[in-house]
């Protein structure tokens, strides 16, 4: 046989071709259950972290069951869409509808008989994609935790965003320049991440990452833009 | 047929096993598949798993295409070969995914970038091309295994000396906020070395392994 032949070459190729894209589609679907499975808990192991549960990923149904009471899906006006899941939506996908369509996951915890709201965040770093939870004490205005994931961002600058130094500082932080005051946009002030350091008794800043600074705007861009549109719904419950 | 008679594990065979350990190693004397060598050696675990990882997909496309070496047409043999590769990694990305899920994010890219390792193209155009499937299978071995053993002592020092731990364990002692606080090598005042955790200490730790080698071994030595 005359394997040099274009003949025996382009049949080689097809039959090839043909049976390892079996094999990997066999593959693919088979997986793709315990695949989403692990995502599904990863979310669940994430935003329990944001109120400071810690569960494995075999234990996080259970633990996201035990904690999380609510979940809601809000509207721009702040009333809550009975007919979608805050669970099921993707951020990544709702920021890109206008605000009318967007629907605002919110989940409400209980932990130790205290009410926390924890809101998932969706942004832009210096690379990629930057998402996150934060969680808001109940009197919605007090940070209690935050946590902070990237696609792709700089090891070593802004890939810190992840470490605890960096999530630690959101604790304590306020929303709100006056609580009294209300849930007005003109009364948010949002958490910014500050280049150079922030001021010790600063509410509403944190350090930013020492060359990291796009990554770091990205983040407070980020929780402006998000935080912002659950005031409506912060006003009335 | 001189070939059929050969024993399983002829002197010739053993050496397809040794040699990639020592004096044909890929990383420190063929001086291959460095980038992640330097990129995944930060904690012992990935690199184990990488190691895994990259013996699996080697042995199999070394087989694989030593099985296939007499029908594939030798103007799109590098295609054929990046197929197999490729669908390989995939695979296991796939199965890394379901089944380790937390290794597999750690990994990240650098599981595709298992692809482009030159020692897996190296080997299966240098040698699975030419030898039967048996060999080929040896050869697998001996050079996957010869990547990993410089992966785990890379990632055995620099996570040892640059966070304390080992497989992540403390094995150094426990580090607090104050000394006072703190147990083991810490209590003395130790500090980790952060610098180990930086590619660049990567670089030279395996340079060290190149050194001390080539001090012991004097047929590395070139003129």
């Amino acid at each position: 046989m005359d394997t040099n032949s274009n003949k025996y070459t382009f049949l080689f190729a097809i039959v090839m071709v043909t049976i390892i894209a079996g094999l990997l589609s066999y593959t693919a679907t088979t997986l793709k259950p315990l695949q989403q499975k692990n995502i599904r808990a990863e979310k669940m192991q994430n935003i329990l972290s944001a109120i400071g549960v810690d569960v494995s990923r075999e234990s996080a149904d259970a633990g996201f069951d035990k904690y999380i009471k609510q979940q809601l899906a809000l509207k721009k006006d702040g009333t809550v869409d009975e007919n979608s899941k805050a669970f099921e939506l993707s951020l990544k996908k709702e920021i890109k509808k206008d605000s009318i369509n967007q629907r605002l996951p919110l989940y409400i915890a209980e932990k130790e008989g205290k009410t926390f709201y924890v809101i998932p965040l969706y942004g832009a770093g210096l690379w990629d994609a930057i998402w996150g939870y934060i969680a808001l004490d109940s009197d919605k205005n007090t940070i209690v935790g935050a946590n902070f994931d990237h696609k792709g961002e700089t090891p070593g600058l802004g890939a810190e965003i992840t470490t605890d130094w960096f999530e630690e500082q959101f604790v304590g932080k306020t929303l709100l320049e006056d609580l009294e005051a209300g849930f007005a946009i003109d009364n948010f002030i949002s958490v910014k991440a500050v280049k150079g350091g922030a001021k010790a008794e600063d509410l509403h800043g944190v350090d930013g990452i020492s060359g990291g600074t796009i990554t770091s705007d990205g983040i407070s861009d980020m929780l402006q833009e998000r935080l912002a549109r659950y005031l409506p719904y912060f006003k009335n419950n | 047929m001189a070939e059929e008679k050969e024993a399983l594990f002829s002197k010739k065979n053993r050496a397809l096993l040794s040699d990639p350990l020592d004096d044909n190693n890929p990383i420190s004397v063929q001086v291959l598949g460095i980038c992640s060598a330097l990129a995944i050696t930060v904690q012992l675990k990935p690199a184990l798993v990488m190691s895994i990882a990259v013996l699996f997909v080697i042995i199999a496309s070394n087989v694989i295409v030593s099985l296939l070496r007499n029908l594939i047409p030798s103007r799109i043999r590098i295609i054929v070969q990046l197929l197999i590769v490729a669908s390989l990694v995939i695979l296991v990305d796939q199965i890394l995914k379901a089944y380790a899920y937390d290794v597999s994010k750690e990994l990240s890219v650098f599981v595709g970038l298992i692809i482009t390792n030159c020692i897996v193209m190296g080997r299966l155009e240098a040698f699975a091309l030419a030898n039967g499937p048996w060999k080929a299978f040896l050869d697998g071995v001996g050079n996957g295994a010869g990547y990993a053993l410089i992966l785990v002592i890379v990632a055995f020092f620099r996570e040892l000396l640059g966070s304390g731990k080992l497989m992540g364990f403390e094995v150094l002692g426990h580090k607090a906020k104050t000394i006072a606080e703190s147990t083991g090598v810490y209590a003395l005042g130790y500090e980790n070395n952060g610098f180990m955790l930086l590619s660049p200490m990567a670089l030279i730790t395996v340079g060290i392994i190149i050194w001390i080698q080539r001090s012991k071994n004097r047929s590395l030595i070139e003129d």
